[in-house]
């Protein structure tokens, strides 16, 4: 776009901030979004700051690459107004067509002052929509990061509580795994289990992954680094619940568990730490 | 010279690392404790690292190797005391300490070296 | 992209008792920002491993500290450089167990699985930068 073209449009902007955010506000109460008191004058606030950082950085550059350092401020600034809409429950589409949603009234103001010009009408219209386009997709863009932090945040908070160790007897720990292992749940199963292990002096943990859906190479590689590590404290780790599905993978995979116990049931694993552990089950019926 | 002290119990050797480990504390500890073991004819050597923040590939292998000296030297050696996040990063680094016996403490240690005899 | 705040605290890296203060520095800097033990632990090894190799094939150098701050996630970031023979098959130096000095080779590769970003410059005969990160949600 032609130098020229951009300082009409940043010309425009000054003096005319409060009434485009009016028509702003107006527009948006027309397309019935939710739309509190507090809500309102945030977007207010935040637009009318966002039209004063486009007439200052507007006529810095020719290119509406957000990429380039002149709009660093503004995209903090979106960055703010995403992580806002996001934390009010907004939509990512919502959010976007707030900025979308400048386009018009500053559509009328050019059309107004450039009524005799019709040839840099247009360029006008063009450029003021690509940039008003890369303002909003970068709204999206910045709101699907904050939502996925969300979600990786409560998966971290899930993993914490879904990693049980329990002490099945003196000096024997049970850790019944309930899902998929991935790096960072590995991580969560080894501190508790390391940490119940301090706690506890115990001797033998049996690792129960009747609830582990299925054991790929990965899977098996964390089984067995919790299994080291437990070592390293000077327990020993016994692996229960292994269906026929799961040995026939482990065998297919060549994961080699030769130096682990490996038993069918939680049951039969418990016999064997208790014997290891020096105690012993008694049938009083017999 | 900085030096970790040995402590002679009976037939072992016991060894409580307390300071900042750093490589060359650790080459002269593996040569002050191969030393002793002869010296001392040691049956069993404990190492204790529950001070030790951190065991890195080095120290690791100071561990590993004084453990296969101590064996030529008919000597068992055991580990105890490793914090659970030493224990987690040295997995992670893929140092396992294989051939080296571990415990939770010191009193497991010598419960395990008695059960060698 | 990321930035590291203002206040790099830079540690020299010349013996082994500098290797000792400054995993003693990455601790107290980890603990002041909230980081786990476990994270802690790891970023504490993989700088004592990086700090080792400036020692050993770099023939000293430097570790710079920084902070980072990419909302809402922090970090931490430690830079070390050297002005050794550089290194000059990286993907073998970067291999498990592949070693130029008589180590375990588990020096870079280490540092690597320890922490969560890792960055390796080097040009053959002007030095070595490794650059690892370890990130948290504030």
């Amino acid at each position: 776009m032609s130098q020229d073209s951009t300082l009409q449009l940043a010309g425009l902007i000054k003096g005319n901030e409060a009434a485009l955010v009016d028509e702003l506000i107006t527009a948006m109460r027309n397309k019935l979004m939710r739309f509190d008191k507090a809500s309102e004058s945030e977007i207010r606030q935040q637009t009318a700051q966002l039209l004063k950082l486009l007439e200052l950085n507007i006529p810095k550059t020719t290119t509406h690459n957000l990429n380039d350092s002149i709009w660093a401020e503004t995209k903090q600034l979106l960055t703010e107004f995403s992580h806002a809409r996001v934390k009010q429950g907004y939509t990512p589409a919502e959010t976007a067509s707030i900025i979308f949603s400048l386009k018009e009234p500053i559509f009328k103001l050019l059309r107004a002052s450039l009524t005799d010009q019709p040839q840099q009408l247009v360029e006008e219209l063009a450029t003021t929509t690509a940039l008003f386009d890369s303002l909003g997709l970068y709204t999206i863009d910045v709101f699907q990061k904050a939502r996925e932090m969300v979600i990786s945040r409560q998966q971290q908070e899930l993993l914490e509580l879904s990693t049980p160790v329990v002490q099945l007897w003196q000096n024997v720990l049970a850790l019944p795994l309930i899902g998929t292992l991935d790096s960072a749940r590995t991580q969560v199963v080894m501190e508790n289990l390391l940490q119940k292990i301090v706690e506890t002096g115990a001797l033998i943990a049996i690792i129960d992954i009747t609830g582990v859906p299925t054991v790929d190479t990965l899977v098996a590689q964390h089984l067995l680094k919790t299994i080291a590590a437990a070592r390293l404290m000077g327990a020993d780790c016994i692996i229960s619940g292994i269906r026929p599905q799961i040995a026939q993978t482990i065998v297919h995979l060549g994961v080699n568990l030769e130096d682990v116990i490996t038993k069918a049931t939680l049951a039969d694993a418990f016999v064997i730490a208790l014997k290891k552990t020096g105690a012993s089950i008694t049938n009083s019926a017999a | 010279m900085e030096r970790i002290p040995i402590l002679r119990m009976g037939s072992l050797l016991l060894v409580t690392i307390q300071v900042d480990m750093h490589d060359r504390l650790a080459m002269t500890l593996q040569e002050d404790l191969t030393d002793r073991i002869v010296k001392d004819r040691a049956k069993g050597v404990l190492i204790d690292i529950s001070a030790l923040d951190i065991v890195d590939s080095f120290i690791g292998r100071m561990i590993s190797n004084t453990a296969a000296m101590a064996k030529i030297l008919d000597a068992k050696t055991v580990v105890v005391g490793m914090q659970p996040a030493v224990a987690i990063t040295l997995v992670e680094l893929g140092l396992a300490l294989e051939g080296v016996s571990t415990a939770l403490n010191v009193e497991r240690g010598i419960a395990m070296l008695a059960q060698r005899e | 992209m990321k930035t590291a705040e203002s206040g790099a605290v830079v540690m020299p890296l010349y013996s082994d008792e500098d290797v000792v203060r400054l995993r003693k520095l990455v601790r107290e800097e980890l603990a002041a920002l909230g980081f786990g033990i476990v994270d802690q632990t790891k970023m504490i090894t993989a700088a004592s491993e990086l700090a080792r190799n400036t020692l050993k094939y770099g023939k000293g150098g430097e570790c710079h500290l920084g902070k980072l701050n990419e909302s809402p996630k922090i970090g931490v970031e430690l830079v070390f450089t050297d002005d050794g023979p550089g290194i000059e098959d990286t993907a073998l130096a970067l291999t498990d167990g592949y070693t130029s000095g008589g180590g375990l080779g588990l020096g870079l590769s280490g540092a690597k699985k320890l922490s969560d970003e890792f960055h390796l410059e080097t040009r053959l005969g002007e030095g070595t930068t490794v650059t690892i990160r370890k990130w948290k949600f504030s």
